[in-house]
């Protein structure tokens, strides 16, 4: 099985503050893989380093073998890689409509173009519509996004970040702050869309995380502690001691 | 098409919609063409000519403003540029026979105003917000000074002048009536008008929208926010560059005063007294403006400073500008709950107004005793001929101001009640989201 994503000994510091450190990772194609961790772990910072956000202190981060650390974001986004943001980060005065559009564009080949109206575009039209009925915002197609519901909102941010067609996906924390029903929605819906594509996820919610992934790595103090199937992880005691164990006590 | 397209995309306007859309633009063209036959005095014509550059140029403010969300202090520098290149592109065109004639002119302005927005604009766009403001103002600067010290290319404080008749004629059109010089800027404001908006309707439009909005996340769609600030910021520079050229063959002469910061306030002014968040905001703001800065000077000494008064008040009370107040207001129409707030308006109307005439009176005493303290104390404001040194005027300007502040903010109370009841009633009849 050929790799998506490849971290080789990355770090992070800010000033003499170490967040990540000697971080290496492997998420196989088509694999959904989970990070987990306490809080201040560095799972966003790490999130930030493999989508261009920053830029390693050391270490190199591949994307189907291709070096990317050090490319800016939009780079990295245009050889197929997409994130969300745990916190909900989308065009507030745009609508539903708009927002999923502007997603859709660059993918489609419309780049910069400025000699073609934007509502005479059929492919992006259908794709638009596509990803619209797909997140169920179709009754909000014309409402601003910053006028949307918390639970509404965190499904245009999977459906901004799915809409460029990206075959590698991550997201950071998507269920964050939703109610049992509404998670339930939420990872039914990350699972339609994520269809043949690499995920790599960073939930709190262990139900969540044990229903997705396909296999799980736990970060501690940004390192890697361990990485394997929901069952290893389950049954390793490390993890239990550092992250499980806090949530049984 | 696939079922899904049709039943959640946003449905293609109907024919009859469609035929409103252009139905509109036929019908401002044929406004512009009747206009100067409503209208054919000259004073009237210049006016109109003016309204027009001005409309382009805001516009073109906007651009960067409005749509992209960039903060310009330097916009004029474009505008200027356009002028000055045009006025010696006259020159040249009339010394040498060259068969250019003047309805094509402006191109070269727009063009000039493209060239240094590409040259300059690479760098001032790689941030916006506070960084760009501060580099657009830097240009300005350097610019507008530059203007006084190239002599030989800029005309120092005189100015270079050009004669607009002496260009290559088609048609046997002179172009020395005010009449003519009115058509050409109406040919080219409507033209002008087309394509800015047409350009809001592009796939680099809509990225324009979320680079304002949201610069960071447009970075992880696959744009480079910096890409699209600076082709908005060229494409802005194109049409304030026809405007500066259509100002240039107004007036037949370019000065520093085209580059400078007033210019480049003025411009800012207009755009967001109009409303920068409507693509019609900044139009509506030349009109106002233009009409107000002609008008004003005509009614007091201090028309500037009723000028800022009008900003700070748009800024304070309206940020969508006259269109955005004018735009709260659709909901409230389709739904029919408008009868709820209007009395409260008409209420309100008579203590705000006390209270505006008594700091107009105010002000104008004030400047009376500041500026032209020895002389004759009878002077005239808005037409209204007074003594300044009435103490009774005094008094009554003071009771005007504070019982009007007083009893009008009782009655803005009263109008945000009326207004909260308005839109719920709206809300009700599902007019408003």
């Amino acid at each position: 099985m050929s790799t998506a994503i490849e971290l080789r000994g990355v770090e992070k510091s800010f000033g003499i503050t170490s967040v990540i450190r000697n971080v290496n990772l492997t998420v196989a194609q088509g694999e959904r893989h989970a990070l987990i961790g306490p809080n201040g772990a560095g799972k966003s910072t790490l999130f930030n380093l493999i989508s261009g956000y920053m830029v390693p202190s050391a270490g190199s981060i591949l994307l189907r073998d291709e070096v990317v650390s050090g490319l800016p974001p939009y780079q990295i986004n245009r050889r197929g890689l997409s994130r969300s943001f745990q916190v909900t980060n989308v065009f507030a005065n745009m609508s539903v409509w708009e927002n999923l559009r502007c997603a859709v564009l660059w993918a489609a080949g419309y780049r910069y173009t400025f000699w073609k109206n934007i509502d005479n575009l059929p492919e992006v039209r259908e794709r638009t519509a596509r990803i619209l009925s797909d997140i169920n915002l179709t009754a909000r197609r014309d409402v601003p996004a910053g006028l949307l519901t918390y639970a509404e909102q965190r499904a245009l941010e999977i459906g901004i970040t799915v809409a460029g067609g990206a075959n590698v996906i991550l997201l950071d924390e998507p269920t964050a702050g939703m109610s049992h029903a509404e998670t339930e929605r939420a990872v039914e819906l990350i699972r339609r869309l994520t269809e043949g594509c690499t995920l790599l996820i960073v939930e709190h919610d262990m139900s969540v995380v044990f229903g997705l992934a396909d296999r799980i790595s736990v970060l501690v103090y940004g390192q890697i502690i361990a990485s394997g199937t929901p069952e290893e992880i389950r049954g390793n005691p490390k993890v239990r001691e550092a992250y499980l164990g806090e949530e049984a006590a | 098409m696939t079922e899904t397209t049709q039943s959640t995309a946003p449905p293609y306007p109907a024919a009859a919609e469609k035929l409103k859309f252009y139905g509109l633009w036929v019908g401002a063209a044929i406004a512009l063409l009747l206009l100067p036959k409503l209208f054919s005095s000259g004073g009237s014509l210049t006016t109109f000519s003016l309204i027009g550059i001005s409309i382009i140029f805001a516009l073109s403010y906007n651009i960067l403003l409005g749509q992209t969300g960039m903060l310009s202090f330097g916009h004029a520098v474009y505008y200027g540029l356009g002028g000055f290149l045009v006025i010696h592109a006259i020159n040249i065109i009339g010394t040498n026979k060259l068969p250019i004639p003047l309805p094509l002119v402006p191109l070269i302005g727009g063009l000039t105003g493209l060239l240094f927005a590409v040259l300059l604009g690479w760098v001032s766009t790689q941030r916006s917000g506070t960084a760009f403001a501060m580099i657009s103002l830097g240009v300005a600067e350097l610019i507008a000074s530059s203007a006084l010290i190239l002599r030989t290319f800029f005309g120092g404080e005189a100015g270079i002048s050009a004669n607009r008749t002496k260009v290559f004629r088609l048609f046997d059109w002179s172009f020395g009536p005010q009449i003519q010089i009115y058509y050409l800027v109406a040919a080219w404001t409507l033209l002008a008008v087309i394509a800015m908006y047409a350009l809001t309707r592009t796939p680099l439009g809509r990225m324009c929208n979320a680079v304002r909005d949201n610069p960071e996340r447009v970075q992880f769609v696959g744009y480079d926010p910096h890409v699209v600030r600076y082709l908005a910021f060229c494409f802005s520079g194109f049409f304030a560059g026809i405007a500066g050229a259509l100002a240039a063959i107004n007036f037949e002469i370019a000065n520093s005063a085209y580059l400078g910061a007033v210019q480049s306030g003025t411009v800012l002014f207009a755009a967001y007294i109009g409303g920068i968040g409507f693509f019609i905001g900044p139009i509506v703001g030349a009109i106002f403006v233009t009409f107000l800065s002609l008008g004003l000077s005509d009614l007091t000494q201090v028309w500037q400073l009723y000028f800022g008064l009008i900003f700070i008040a748009v800024v304070l009370f309206a940020p969508g500008g006259i269109t955005g107040l004018l735009m709260m207001h659709r909901p409230l129409l389709k739904a029919g709950t408008f009868g709820r707030v209007l009395p409260s308006y008409l209420i309100t109307f008579v203590p705000t107004l006390a209270m505006l005439a008594g700091l107009i009176l105010a002000t104008e005493i004030i400047v009376y005793y500041a500026v032209h303290g020895g002389d004759d104390s009878h002077i005239k404001a808005f037409g209204i001929p007074f003594d300044a040194a009435n103490r009774y005027l005094w008094a009554l300007s003071a009771i005007l101001l504070v019982g009007g502040y007083w009893v009008a903010r009782k009655t803005w109370t009263m109008v945000g009640h009326a207004w909260d009841e308005a839109t719920g009633g709206a809300r009700e009849k599902g007019a408003i989201a």
